[in-house]
């Protein structure tokens, strides 16, 4: 049934699933009129939503391995944006962004520039070349370009370092998720997030994973929108946030002078019992730190997500997928279109909230008010009773001031709609956009591992000689396998060794980006420089990362060490990147210029008309 | 020249005029947030405008932009695909 006339037919059909959603979100509304329970309403959402998602998933099987790989290269640029969006926006983005600018403030908003910005080298340097080339995966393009299963294996490596560190944080929110929404323990959450994610994608691969994710595209943008505009609306901010609310983020300024920005001394934090992962403002909202150094950390970050974003193998495989190179630039393009809808409207809801908790003249307002009459409120009740908020009355005086206010970030998206005395089916949409939002990075990420393993260790390396049959049954039982060591990590909750999402970026910026840039942009770089890259740059990054990274750097080098140059655990891609480049042009220039064939395959790749350099099916 | 070369020289400088683009709008105005602070736009102060949406705006300007004239350089050289490719 997926064939010729679906693509056509694609409008038609998301425009009715989405008018489809919305009823379905209405009648939610009713149901909660009509005395359904909170947490009946959030179950429904989620198990709603997800058996959509697993339906599109099973309508999309395939035996055929371009479907599978590259999603039988049909998908249209706008539709190709809304999965990239999806693939992209984490269920880290979606319940943690707007926290992080709440406490962060402008120093943390290089995230948001980064995270984006990135999207310009992904379009001018990489992904209408790599669309020309007709890779089915990344390592795909670096393993022919540059010849040789050497280069290939060590850029599945790569590969699978940046993708694996990324993904199993993904499961983990896919668990928190679904162990709030249904009120199981979050170890069975993991499985059942697990479970969900694999119907996704086990049959139908790419194809499976792209319409679901635009499935789940439009269901996470509704549920982060309407909350804030409906928030907005509702605390005074303006119908349109977005250009409204400059009296409220100088509203903010006011009052941070007014209470003070106040720092805890970790000692007291500890006598007061303050549970971890909790945090209390203490920067400015929208002031620019002063200093050179300042300066340099803002610059620095928004550097390595950007590189880091253009670098990133889940992502630069979803242009595999478009019908021509000019659709990939363009689609490109949509996708970040896709991505400011939400990127721009989470310092909005950050502002919002933030002014909601703490100007005194709103009702909704906390700080200044007696502690004991703050803790006879209703949602600070419930959120305390799961360590998601804590007080803490550091100077004794019964009144709770700015720094004694404590909150996980996660509780500005989730909590925010009930604060500011919005319906409960809101927040069940909210449930229901996040669980979106981590599932289809989950799936975009474990696909593009399960499919470097499948298609470039076990067919171009192990056993080129493999049916289409065979090749396929590999490629699940490594995506069930996959999914699974993710899900397991999650379980045991080992994801806090694993660190922060940002460290996919540097891994892949380490060993990634340059190898993929100079392919194409430099016919002089050879097999030897690159395999010298790309190892010289994951080893010297993941090497700085264990002795920049206290946890790390204590049983290993016997002590912490001061970051040098301000290059710490989150920018570590400063150090493998650069290295990476030297080694790589350094060795390119002492060893033998490429052949000319291959170099007439990089000049194939630079235009954008005549055959693809790998076949259709290969 | 040959048709190629010309057209790569075209890629290669529109390549360098985006990424300088880019520079600009994730970099250059970043090195000076604490002086455009203090200007207002749409009553935010300016830096915190360009961190929470400006420049993300201007990246989706400048990727529709740059792939509109890439098309272009593609037709003057007969390198466009065809619709149905």
């Amino acid at each position: 049934m997926f064939k010729g006339d679906f693509i056509q037919n694609l409008p038609k059909i998301y425009g009715t699933y989405t008018g489809g959603f919305i009823v379905f979100i209405i009648l939610m509304a009713l149901a909660e009129q009509a005395g359904v329970s909170a947490k009946n309403i959030g179950v429904m959402f989620v198990a709603f939503t997800v058996l959509i998602y697993a339906l599109i998933g099973y309508l999309s099987r395939t035996i055929q391995v371009d479907a599978y790989y590259v999603a039988g290269r049909q998908v249209p640029t706008v539709f190709n944006g809304m999965a990239t969006a999806a693939d992209w926006m984490s269920g880290a983005s979606f319940v943690a962004l707007a926290g992080g600018v709440y406490f962060g403030g402008y120093t943390y908003m290089a995230f948001l520039v980064g995270w984006t910005g990135g999207y310009v080298l992904v379009a001018t340097l990489m992904a209408p070349y790599l669309r020309k080339f007709g890779c089915y995966t990344v390592p795909d393009f670096i393993g022919t370009r540059y010849g040789g299963n050497a280069v290939r294996a060590a850029s599945v490596f790569v590969l699978f370092i940046a993708s694996f560190t990324y993904v199993t944080a993904q499961i983990n929110a896919t668990g928190t998720i679904a162990s709030r929404a249904l009120g199981i323990p979050f170890e069975a959450g993991v499985w059942v997030g697990l479970i969900s994610i694999l119907i996704c994608s086990m049959l139908g691969g790419m194809r499976a994973v792209t319409w679901t994710q635009v499935a789940q595209y439009i269901v996470l943008i509704i549920a982060y929108l309407i909350p804030v505009f409906w928030i907005s609306s509702n605390v005074g901010g303006g119908i349109f946030p977005h250009l409204m609310l400059g009296d409220e983020v100088a509203r903010l300024g006011e009052l941070e002078q007014q209470f003070g920005l106040v720092k805890n001394s970790a000692a007291d934090m500890k006598a007061a019992g303050v549970p971890g992962g909790l945090k209390y403002i203490s920067g400015s909202h929208s002031g620019v730190p002063e200093g050179g150094m300042a300066v340099w950390k803002y610059l620095s970050l928004a550097i390595c997500m950007m590189v880091g974003t253009a670098s990133l193998p889940h992502i630069l495989m979803r242009y595999f997928t478009t019908p021509t190179v000019r659709a990939a630039r363009k689609s490109v393009a949509w996708s970040l279109f896709f991505i400011f809808l939400l990127y721009s409207s989470a310092p909005m809801l950050a502002t919002l909230s933030k002014l909601a908790l703490m100007d005194p003249n709103l009702p909704t307002g906390i700080i200044g008010k007696s502690i004991s009459e703050v803790q006879s409120i209703e949602w600070v009740q419930r959120w305390s009773e799961v360590k998601q908020v804590f007080i803490a009355d550091f100077n004794g005086d019964g009144i709770l001031q700015l720094n004694e206010w404590f909150m996980r970030g996660d509780v500005v998206v989730l909590a925010t709609p009930e604060v500011a005395g919005l319906p409960f089916v809101i927040s069940g949409l909210v449930f229901a956009g996040g669980m979106a939002a981590a599932m289809s990075t989950a799936d975009g990420l474990v696909l593009a591992i399960s499919n470097a393993l499948s298609h470039d260790i076990y067919y171009k390396i192990i056993n080129p000689k493999a049916e289409t049959s065979k090749r396929l049954l590999v490629a699940r039982t490594l995506l069930v396998i996959i999914g699974a060591a993710g899900a397991y990590i999650a379980s045991f909750r080992l994801t806090s060794i694993l660190g922060s999402v940002a460290w996919a970026f540097d891994f892949a910026m380490s060993g990634l980006f340059f190898p993929l840039v100079l392919g194409v942009w430099w016919k002089r770089a050879t097999r030897e420089g690159a395999i010298a890259g790309i190892l010289a740059g994951i080893i010297s990054g993941t090497v700085y990362l264990t002795w920049v990274f206290p946890k790390f750097s204590v049983p290993i080098w016997g002590g912490v060490n001061t970051p040098f140059l301000g290059i710490d655990h989150l920018r570590f891609g400063l150090i493998g990147a650069p290295i990476c480049l030297v080694v790589m042009v350094v060795v390119s220039l002492m060893t033998k210029e490429p052949s000319p064939a291959t170099q007439k395959l990089v000049d194939d790749t630079r235009i954008p008309t005549g055959k693809a350099i790998l076949g259709k099916q290969h | 020249m040959s048709n190629k070369d010309a057209y790569w020289n075209k890629t290669k400088n529109h390549m360098i005029v985006t990424l300088v683009l880019w520079a600009f709008f994730s970099l250059v105005i970043f090195m000076f947030g604490s002086e455009l602070n203090t200007m207002s736009f749409l009553g935010y102060p300016l830096a915190y405008y360009m961190t929470a949406q400006g420049s993300l705006l201007a990246f989706v300007i400048i990727l529709f932009w740059t792939a509109n004239k890439q098309e272009k350089i593609d037709e003057e050289h007969g390198f466009s695909e065809r619709e149905d490719d």
